[in-house]
C-alpha cells in the first residue's frame, strides 16, 4: 500500500484514527493514520448490525413474556449465558433459568444487584420491562 | 507517573506494547521490528472455536506469544503475573507503580471507556502499559490511540478482570532485567525463520498456508451450507479479523513487509527488500479480497463478484506466500545466514 492510497473513509469510530502501514516514494515503510477504510466499515457496520437485529429479536420475546428482561441486557451487551454466568460466579444453567420471566422475578435481591452491577444500571431498571436502548458500538 | 514513558502509537496492541516498554528500559526498537522478533504473523481457521457464533480467523500468533518471544530472543527478563482476586491485582498495580516502572496489562476492550464504542467487542486479548496513577484514575498508554488516555480505577479494574474466552485475569508484566547491548542479529534470524516453520511446515490443515487454503474451500461452499445471511456474516467476520483495528492493514502483512525492510538493515541483506516488496503486494492482494467481500456483503456486487472468485484470491494469496516463506526460509539457511543451534 502506497502513501497516497492509505484510506481515509470515515465509519463507525468518530475522531479517532488508527495508524497503518504504508510506503513511501521511496519505498520505505512509514506509518500513516488512517480514518477507516470502507470494506473494513462495511463489515464492522454488519457485525453491529446483526446484534442489533439480535437485540431486537430478544425484546420482541420479552415483551410477550418468553424471555425475562435479564436476556434482553445479555443481549445489549453481547452476552451468551456463559459469558454472563462468568460475571456473576453462577453456572450457566442458571442464568438460563433466569432467562425465564417466572425464575428471573423470584431471584434473590442480592442476586439481583449483582446482576445489576454487571449491567451498571438499577435493580429497578433490572427487573422492569426494558425500553429499548441501542448497544453500546452504534452510540455515538 | 512515569513521565519520560515514550508512547508511540502503533497498530497492533501487543507489538507496540513490546516496542514501547523496551524502549523506554533503553533498548529502542520499533514496532515492526517487535512484531518481527516475536514472529508475530501466523494464519490459522479454526472452526471449532466460535467467537460470536462465528468460527475463528486469525492472521497472527496468539495473544502473548509476540512478548513472551521478544523477550527470550533479546535476552530480556520480563515477569508475568496474573490473579485470582481482583482487590489484589488492583493492590499488586498500585505497588509496582510506586516502585517507577510502567506496567504492561492485558485486558478486554469491552469495558475500556475510552474505546471509541464501535470497537467495544468482548475481545480480550488487548494490551497497554500502565505508567502512572492520578487520583482515582490511571495514566494508560493504551498503543493503538495517538495521547496516552486516562482511564478509572474502576473501568481499568473491570477490564483486567474481563471474563469468556481469553480472560486476562487481571495479567501484570513488566521487564525486570535489560542487557546492555544486545546481538539483533540471530534473533531476527530465528524469528525469520519461525515464521516459515509455522507458515509452511505444521501438519495441520487448518494452520499456515494450508490453512487458508482450507478457508478458500470453506468460502466456496459457504453459501450452500449456511444460506445467503450467515454467509455474509462468516465473510464479513473474515474481512474484520483481517482489516479491522490492530493489524496494520492487509491482515498484518504490510507491517511484516515493514519488519523486513528494517531486517535487512540489521542483517545486511539486500534480498530482503525483495521480500518485503514480495509481502507489501501479497498484502495489497488480501486487500482485494476485503474489497471484493465488502462489495458482496453490502449487496453490490460488481462484474464476477461471487464466492468463488473470492475463493479464487484467497488461493492466489496461499500460493503466494507459499512460495515466499519456502524462499525466505532457503534464504535463511543458506550460507552466511545460517542459525548455529
Amino acid at each position: 500500500m502506497r502513501r497516497k492510497d492509505v484510506p481515509q473513509d470515515q465509519g463507525l469510530f468518530g475522531e479517532w484514527k488508527e495508524v497503518s502501514y504504508a510506503v513511501d516514494d521511496d519505498g520505505r515503510y512509514i506509518l500513516v493514520p488512517s480514518a477507516g477504510w470502507e470494506p473494513a466499515n462495511i463489515a464492522n457496520h454488519m457485525a453491529w448490525e446483526s446484534i442489533e437485529a439480535e437485540v431486537g429479536a430478544v425484546l420482541a420475546k420479552v415483551r410477550i413474556g418468553v424471555l425475562s428482561p435479564l436476556a434482553y441486557h445479555m443481549a445489549r451487551h453481547q452476552m451468551d449465558p456463559g459469558l454472563l454466568a462468568g460475571y456473576a460466579g453462577l453456572f450457566r444453567w442458571q442464568v438460563r433459568r433466569h432467562m425465564k420471566p417466572a425464575a428471573f422475578r423470584r431471584i434473590s435481591p442480592a442476586l439481583a444487584d449483582r446482576y445489576a452491577a454487571i449491567f451498571r444500571t438499577t435493580k429497578e431498571e433490572l427487573m422492569e420491562m426494558p425500553v429499548c436502548d441501542p448497544p453500546t458500538g452504534t452510540r455515538k | 507517573m512515569i513521565s519520560s514513558f515514550p508512547h508511540r502509537q502503533s497498530a497492533h496492541c501487543e507489538s507496540g506494547v513490546a516496542a514501547n516498554l523496551l524502549t523506554h528500559h533503553g533498548l529502542p526498537l520499533s514496532e515492526a521490528m517487535a512484531f518481527g522478533i516475536g514472529s508475530g504473523l501466523f494464519f490459522a481457521y479454526l472452526p471449532f472455536v466460535r467467537i460470536n457464533h462465528l468460527p475463528l480467523t486469525t492472521f497472527r500468533s496468539a495473544p502473548g506469544w509476540i512478548l513472551r518471544r521478544v523477550a527470550k530472543r533479546l535476552c530480556v527478563g520480563m515477569t508475568f503475573r496474573t490473579f485470582r482476586d481482583a482487590e489484589n491485582g488492583m493492590a499488586e498495580l498500585d505497588r509496582m507503580l510506586e516502585g517507577g516502572v510502567p506496567v504492561g496489562a492485558q485486558t478486554g476492550v469491552y469495558w475500556l471507556p475510552y474505546f471509541p464504542p464501535a470497537l467495544r467487542f468482548h475481545f480480550n486479548a488487548h494490551n497497554l502499559v500502565v505508567c502512572g496513577k492520578e487520583g482515582d484514575s490511571y495514566r494508560i498508554s493504551d498503543p493503538v490511540f495517538e495521547e496516552p488516555v486516562l482511564c478509572g480505577a474502576a473501568d481499568l479494574k473491570r477490564a483486567r478482570f474481563a471474563r469468556g474466552p481469553l480472560a486476562p485475569n487481571g495479567k501484570l508484566f513488566s521487564l525486570t532485567s535489560v542487557p546492555k547491548t544486545v546481538d539483533p542479529v540471530p534473533a531476527v534470524r530465528e524469528a525469520i525463520r519461525e515464521v516459515c516453520r509455522l507458515m509452511t511446515r505444521i501438519p495441520i490443515p487448518l494452520i499456515g498456508v494450508r490453512g487458508i487454503r482450507y478457508l478458500a474451500g470453506q468460502v466456496e461452499s459457504w453459501p450452500s451450507r449456511l444460506g445467503e445471511r450467515r454467509a455474509l456474516l462468516y465473510l464479513g467476520n473474515v474481512i474484520r479479523m483481517q482489516e479491522e483495528v490492530g493489524t496494520g492493514g492487509g491482515g498484518f502483512r504490510f507491517i511484516y513487509a515493514a519488519f523486513l525492510q528494517e531486517a535487512a538493515t540489521v542483517l545486511d541483506e539486500h534480498r530482503l527488500l525483495d521480500f518485503s516488496q514480495r509481502m507489501t503486494s501479497i498484502g495489497d492482494h488480501w486487500r482485494d479480497f476485503a474489497v471484493a467481500g465488502a462489495r458482496i456483503c453490502k449487496g453490490r456486487p460488481q462484474g464476477n463478484d461471487d464466492f468463488p472468485a473470492l475463493a479464487r484470491i484467497v488461493r492466489e494469496c496461499a500460493d503466494a506466500e507459499h512460495g515466499f516463506f519456502r524462499e525466505l526460509d532457503s534464504l535463511m539457511r543458506s550460507g552466511r545466514h545460517a542459525v548455529r543451534r
